[in-house]
């Protein structure tokens, strides 16, 4: 591999060629602002917001499009850098609605992040705002195009990580906005709901309807898991709060999926606290299942099973494991079938 | 003495659209009438250039000229000019300097002045006939190439002429070509970008219309000197007669053995066909253009990398511009060193203007790099309008700047107007009097730049929009003293941030006017004043009692009905219902009202 | 799988036969989307006009049922062009001879007879496939849900081993397990004829290994399959069953006769955490957690053992299912003292090979692909590299079958059963979300069909076969051949599986859920 030696706010640092210098800085510790850039999608450049001052190069070259060559020079952090981002700020802010208080981005916006850091309050540049409708005529999905600071990564997720295409953007200039075609709400275009767009949205342009009202992220924890659907075996981060899942989020280090999921793993943990959950043991008494203690229930099992087994033998007894449970349940499940009850009629819908 | 001439009638854009079709028709039907069908040909050209005075036509071989002309005139032209030799005196040229009328090309400051390499067939040939342009060397110029030239030879030529890129940037031709033929690849393309959108600028489009085999022979050229097989004419679907041309010419071309496979029996292989795009400036930037004949929404991506390296499809791209092509066929019929003898130290050959605004004689102007402003303005130009004092020009589009009158005997190529805060971008010059408001112009062309904006990059989408509200409020006396620190750091900050050329020049039409026109600013923001009356939200209106009659036609047609007064007593404007719109001093015969 | 769900992105050549990737394993349906963006070519073989036939470079439109039939003649095109893989055929296979012979009469006019594909496109596909630098295959239960499904699969290998697209990074054969876990399930021995780890029941050897690590005598004879249990449970010779996780009145096949079958048992246990069909006729139901209360390991299609980590307490009384079991077997007399799950999967990895790397702590974030034999072992990311399980890879001859039941006059229309995107077997119905954005069964009708029995969009109609019937409401599509209607198995409302016939594959003991005859009338 051929490494580069360059100069980064004076620093001399060392990186492979091929390195842009966003990842230069971030694998030398030296914090970056980014909108639109994001390891999972292709690099557009496009926020401007990771802007540097490169020796030799007229302008300012955006960092996450701009590779590193022999003995650069970069100044990241230099008056005129942060100048121009606290401008490119300034100017996002000054079309973007102040209702963080609501917002279901709050503490976790990368928008409200630069700004507190850059001191970008929307003030300089008070004109024109958009006043659009907001979408949120699917169960799943809020979509405040007001919200959206055009950074395109809903975009090219859905392109890119989803190959489907059903969002770009529309109209020009200031008026620019990006959605289904045609403006269509996303129930009424092709979308499947799989919610990469809100994966990726650094604002609170998209958010997941459900979760609107339910926790901040500094009050929320994350459990990555397995989700317990098809056998593709995607990972996603249970969002806890006060002991409740109250969403879930994409993990983008999932080995499998990274940030994709589908409208089943990302929107259907709901059913964790459906009505329709068991919550008690249930023995049949007079044709009718009624609650019961744990001790009862297992005791009725046991002698059930032993009294069976003892009039007609352990293969008079059988079980269906489940392609639902976990390995170390299934690997229970044929242990107590063939050690404690002796038999091996133990199966599972393997083949359906 | 009606014997082999021939009537070349203005079929451009712009004559056409003043009525070029109705005077063929009529030109021909009084032809035949007077039994000259047979003698007298009738040639419907493309532009001409002169179209402020359109239509206009020619009648060779003594090349006089007629403008403004009406079917109602043909009768006359036939029988005085056609038949007797004589001049309709009336349908000349008036010479603004001498005021007297000027008959022939030669004696015409606006053709007299130029150096017509890239026009020399425009307004003179039928574009739709490949037989005319092969008739003036058409062809000839591929024919030397396929024969005696390897494209090695062919890139060093265009090298050597030191031919750079007409679009705007200036990018030097050659050098570019080479890249693309540098770049190992089983597939590349070539590209004319067509896409012409600068307000007031139809060098490309008339380029095309009138003689678009010269851009079909400078593409096969540069084809085949960068290993090329096929090639796309992106070309605004706003431009449908040059679209229809090229059309024309392509097939014609293809019939001829000129496109197609086996080219002139020299095994080279080019195929090309014309793209219609959707009209978006920004389609004009090299990536956005490309995605757009990809079926993608036309915005540009970044570079690197560069287009030679992966451009349509991913395949090595070239792109040049109209003018850029229909060069090429010039410099290599004529080598290099011909070419060369053109223009400055740095920017070769001639290059085309689009001269318009409050100068005399508007229309495209083709002179070699190195004239300075003030010829092409006074002389070609013909000076300004209604005798008028010149203000500014605005050089290259809403990517330039416009530049004072203390600028006029710069000598104009790519250096000189770069350094002097404008550009050459595509070539069009719009020539402001002292009526222009200065801010106003600015908040013009910010207005062009914000519409067009891709919606891409944050600087342009989010700035631009700030930017011309920041001049908007100026130019109705709302500016604040802050205004002019916050629109010269806004303005550097998109200049230095934006994605594309269009974002990075956009402020430049501020920048330049800050620059030698920040007075006129000041004087909106801290006088609430308008230097050159323009602003309307800043006059005021009042009438003299002293000069009113007392006649009324200016309360008779004012459209917010404040004007009262009583006949034959003087009148007066209720200011606050004024609407500034001017009508009472249009209407007033005595001079009684006065705008300040 | 023999490959991994990452290497799709970089196919060079996908075949998709009987896989509806995009709504059944949307995840891999995105790397699949993924992989065409790249360049990939994709062809698929399927009666309906799925998204992926949308997007594919070959569809291929066969009639239901007649996989091998397709398969056989694209490898007698192979052969006739000379596009099999010599040298692997070669070093790697045996029996070729007889796999050759038996293709002769696989012509390609008489391949598009049966099939309904046209020969142009079997010389297509052939083409493609066969040339490819690499090519995998996807099957799904499309292949899998036939009475000659075994013999699918078979088939489908013989291909990929006649062009030697085998064992090699982006080269192989993958089957998209259905559930979470049914990979684990499999591999944990929760099957009548294997220990953990594939170790047969039958060998002795393995009998002892397991006898002496869990001290008690074990039986040497294969125990019931699915269908077997229900025979049994008819016959009264299988008088108890408990069923962990699975709601088999809702989803196996012929669900009549499944619920007859429950009925006539003397005691029936679920554990489950949703009150299901089967649940309702239990004499006991256990509670158990969902997938967020507990922790533990899933195994997923590509072989990837990756952590369930628990984020919170069980939903009132309910208990993890690992629980559940150990109280059970030492309420029994055989105490299960495990203390956790990560326990228990230390003593899966002792006893299983292919899991004898494995712990809690060494799965991560990140999971292993098995076989992961030793601690220091990375996982396997492709199986089959240089040597197949047996040694050399066997080519089968196999004849064209047809299925069980085929539409006649009584039952007109073909059955075929499936997924749809938005719901996951009988699990998703109790999340209000995905049952608000789909409520209700939308069985997929031609629009000549709709038109002839007079059926409009929307209308909720009546289906009926030999073994039962459902209402449902219809959706017109031209997704579905003429004759063929497609239901999915997700709605209580709409018991699909009333109607599907219960014959099963010979080896696999596998449903024929893709192919039954039915009748459509109207309501009223």
């Amino acid at each position: 591999m051929e490494w580069y030696n360059l100069t980064i706010d004076g620093c001399e640092v060392r990186v492979p060629k091929g390195t842009t210098v966003l990842e230069a800085c971030r694998m030398n510790d030296i914090q970056i602002p980014t909108l639109c850039q994001d390891k999972e999608l292709t690099p557009s450049g496009a926020c401007r917001l990771c802007v540097v001052e490169i020796e030799g190069m007229r302008n300012l070259p955006p960092s996450c499009v701009t590779q590193v060559a022999q003995g650069m020079v970069v100044q990241t952090q230099n008056t005129k850098v942060r100048a121009a981002r606290k401008v490119i700020l300034e100017l996002l802010v000054a079309n973007h609605p102040l209702d963080c208080m609501t917002c279901q981005k709050m503490g976790n916006c990368s928008l409200a992040e630069y700004a507190y850091e850059y001191g970008a309050t929307g003030e300089i540049y008070k004109g024109e705002k958009r006043d659009l409708p907001i979408d949120s005529g699917n169960p799943f999905i809020l979509r405040d195009p007001n919200k959206c600071i055009s950074c395109g990564k809903c975009i090219k997720a859905c392109t890119e990580i989803q190959g489907r295409s059903i969002l770009d953007f529309s109209f020009r200039g200031f008026d620019t906005q990006v959605g289904p075609a045609f403006n269509l709400p996303y129930n009424e275009s092709d979308c499947v709901f799989c919610g990469s767009c809100v994966s990726v949205c650094p604002v609170g342009a998209l958010t997941e309807k459900k979760m609107v009202g339910m926790g901040r992220s500094w009050e929320v924890s994350k459990v990555q898991t397995t989700c317990p659907f098809c056998g593709t075996g995607c990972n996603f981060d249970l969002n806890v709060k006060d002991g409740k899942v109250i969403g879930v989020t994409s993990n983008p280090d999932s080995p499998v999926n990274g940030k994709a999921l589908c409208v089943k793993g990302r929107f259907g943990m709901d059913m964790i606290y459906s009505p329709t959950r068991l919550t008690t043991p249930l023995i049949r008494k007079d044709g009718v299942l009624v609650p019961a203690e744990w001790d009862e229930a297992i005791a009725l099992v046991a002698a059930k099973f032993g009294q069976i087994k003892k009039e007609s033998g352990p293969n008079a007894i059988a079980a269906l494991s489940s392609a639902h449970c976990t390995n170390e349940e299934n690997y229970l499940m044929q242990k107590f079938m063939r050690a404690v009850i002796g038999t091996n009629n133990v199966d599972h819908c393997a083949r359906t | 003495m009606a014997e082999n001439k021939r009537i070349l009638v203005c079929a451009g854009t712009g004559c056409a659209s003043s009525g070029a079709h109705k005077l063929i028709d009529a030109l021909k039907v009084e032809l035949k009438k007077q039994g000259l069908e047979e003698t007298v040909s009738i040639v419907g050209t493309g532009c001409q250039g002169f179209c402020e005075k359109g239509p206009t036509l020619v009648i060779e071989p003594e090349d006089i000229l007629y403008t403004s002309v009406t079917p109602e005139d043909v009768a006359e032209i036939v029988a005085t000019d056609i038949m007797k030799g004589e001049r309709v005196e009336r349908l000349l040229l008036v010479d603004q300097v001498t005021q007297k009328p000027v008959s022939t090309l030669s004696e015409i400051r606006f053709f007299a002045k130029q150096h017509r390499i890239v026009l020399k067939n425009c307004g003179v040939i039928d574009p739709q006939k490949i037989e005319e342009y092969t008739a003036r060397d058409g062809y000839a110029g591929l024919q030397k190439v396929l024969k005696e030239m390897s494209p090695e030879e062919v890139l060093e030529e265009v090298k050597k002429s030191g031919l750079r890129g007409r679009g705007g940037a200036g990018f030097p031709t050659g050098l570019k070509w080479g890249f693309c033929r540098q770049t190992p690849s089983d597939k590349k393309y070539i590209i004319c970008n067509a896409d012409e959108g600068d307000p007031g600028a139809f060098m490309d489009r008339s380029v095309l219309e009138g003689d678009p085999h010269s851009v079909i022979e400078g593409m096969l050229i540069g084809a085949y000197a960068m290993g090329v097989d096929e090639g796309y004419v992106y070309c605004r679907a706003e431009y449908p007669l040059a679209i229809k041309h090229l059309e024309i010419a392509i097939r014609q071309a293809e019939e001829a053995g000129y496109l197609g496979n086996n080219i002139l029996n020299s095994g080279f292989n080019f195929k090309l066909r014309v793209f219609a795009g959707a009209g978006a400036f920004v389609c004009g930037e090299e990536t956005a253009l490309m995605a757009s004949i990809e079926g993608k929404r036309g915005m540009p991506r970044v570079r690197p990398p560069f287009p030679a390296v992966s451009g349509l499809w991913g395949k090595p791209t070239n792109i040049n511009n109209v003018e850029t092509w229909s060069n090429i066929p010039h410099i290599l019929r004529n080598g290099a060193e011909w070419y060369a003898q053109f223009g400055t130290e740095k920017s070769k050959g001639t290059k085309i203007f689009a001269l318009t605004g409050k100068v005399n004689n508007t229309g495209l102007v083709e002179v070699p790099m190195g004239t300075t402003l003030r010829e092409i303005i006074f002389d070609i130009g013909d000076g300004i309008q209604n005798g008028k004092a010149f203000k500014a020009v605005q050089i290259g589009g809403p990517s330039g700047g416009c530049l004072p009158e203390s600028m006029l005997d710069l000598e104009v190529d790519y250096d000189t107007l770069t350094k002097a805060g404008a550009m050459v971008g595509s070539g069009g010059l719009v020539i402001m009097d002292e009526t222009t408001c200065m801010v106003d112009i600015a908040r013009f062309f910010l207005n062009f730049s914000t519409k067009e904006s891709c919606g891409k990059c944050t600087p342009c989408r989010e700035g631009t929009k700030r930017m011309y509200e920041i001049l908007d409020r100026i130019t109705k006396g709302k500016g604040k003293a802050e205004d002019l620190d916050t629109l010269e750091n806004l303005a550097l900050t998109i200049k230095a941030t934006s994605l594309c050329g269009l974002g990075q020049f956009a402020p430049s039409p501020i920048l330049a006017t800050l620059k030698y026109f920040r007075h006129e600013f000041e004087a909106h923001i801290f006088d609430h004043k308008c230097p050159a009356h323009a602003c309307s939200a800043l006059l005021s209106y009042t009438i003299d009692a002293e000069k009113c009659k007392g006649c009324g036609m200016c309360a008779k047609n004012c459209p917010a009905t404040c004007i009262t007064g009583e006949k034959k007593k003087p009148y007066v404007i209720k200011e606050e219902d004024c609407i500034k719109c001017g009508t009472c001093i249009e209407k007033c015969k005595f001079d009684a009202i006065t705008r300040a | 799988m023999t490959n991994s769900i990452n290497e799709i992105p970089n196919s060079k050549v996908m075949f998709v036969i009987g896989c509806n990737a995009t709504e059944a394993h949307p995840i891999i349906g995105t790397k699949m989307m993924q992989a065409l963006a790249n360049g990939a070519k994709l062809i698929v073989a399927d009666p309906r006009s799925i998204e992926l036939a949308e997007c594919s470079d070959l569809w291929m439109r066969l009639r239901p049922g007649t996989d091998i039939a397709l398969i056989n003649g694209i490898m007698n095109i192979i052969l006739a062009n000379g596009w099999e893989d010599r040298a692997f055929i070669e070093e790697r296979t045996e029996d070729f001879e007889k796999l050759r012979e038996n293709l002769q009469k696989y012509t390609p006019d008489v391949v598009s007879k049966i099939t309904g594909v046209p020969v142009e496109q079997l010389e297509e596909a052939a083409r493609i496939y066969a040339t490819a630098e690499s090519a995998q295959i996807f099957y799904t239960l499309g292949i899998t849900e036939h009475v000659y499904g075994t013999d699918n699969v078979m088939s489908l290998a013989n291909l990929a081993l006649l062009t030697g697209n085998l064992g090699k990074e982006c080269s192989g054969v993958n089957p998209l397990r259905g559930q979470n876990n049914v990979q684990g399930a499999c591999d944990m021995g929760a099957l009548p004829e294997v220990y953990p780890g594939y170790q047969k029941v039958a060998n002795a050897e393995a009998q002892a290994k397991f006898e002496a690590a869990w001290g008690v005598p074990l039986d040497p004879t294969p125990g019931f399959m699915i269908p077997d249990m229900f025979e049994a449970a008819h016959s009264k010779d299988l008088r108890a069953l408990y069923v962990l996780g699975e709601d088999p009145v809702m989803t196996d096949a012929d669900a009549n006769h499944v619920r007859k079958g429950l009925k006539a048992l003397d005691f029936l246990v679920v554990q489950d955490i949703f009150l299901s069909e089967t649940a309702k006729l239990a004499d006991v139901v256990f509670p158990g957690a969902s997938f967020a209360e507990k922790t533990g390991t899933f195994s997923n299609t590509e072989r990837r053992v990756q952590m369930v980590n628990k984020a919170i307490e069980p939903i009132g009384n309910a208990k993890a299912d690992w629980q559940i079991l150990c109280e059970l077997a030492t309420a029994m007399g055989y105490p299960f003292e495990y203390q956790s799950p990560e326990e228990i999967m230390q003593e899966v990895a002792k006893l299983t090979p292919q899991y004898a790397g494995i712990t809690h702590a060494r799965l991560g974030t990140q999971g292993l692909q098995w076989p992961v034999p030793n601690a220091e072992h990375p996982g396997t990311k492709f199986l089959h590299e240089g040597n197949f399980n047996r040694g050399k890879g066997l080519f089968v001859a196999i004849d064209n079958q047809i299925p069980d039941e085929l539409p006649d006059e009584m039952y007109p229309f073909l059955l075929s059963t499936g997924r749809k995107l938005s719901h996951y077997n009988v699990f998703t119905q109790h999340s209000e979300a995905l049952e608000t954005y789909a409520p209700e069964e939308l069985a997929e009708v031609n629009p000549l069909d709709a038109k002839r029995l007079g059926f409009e969009e929307g209308e909720r109609i009546k289906v009926t076969s030999r073994r039962g019937e459902v209402e449902t409401k219809i959706r017109i599509t031209p997704r579905v051949p003429l004759g063929l209607i497609y239901m999915t198995f997700h709605y209580t409302e709409t018991p699909t599986n009333v109607l599907t016939n219960g014959a099963f594959d010979k080896v696999t003991k596998t449903y024929e859920y893709k192919v039954c005859g039915v009748q459509l009338s109207k309501l009223s």
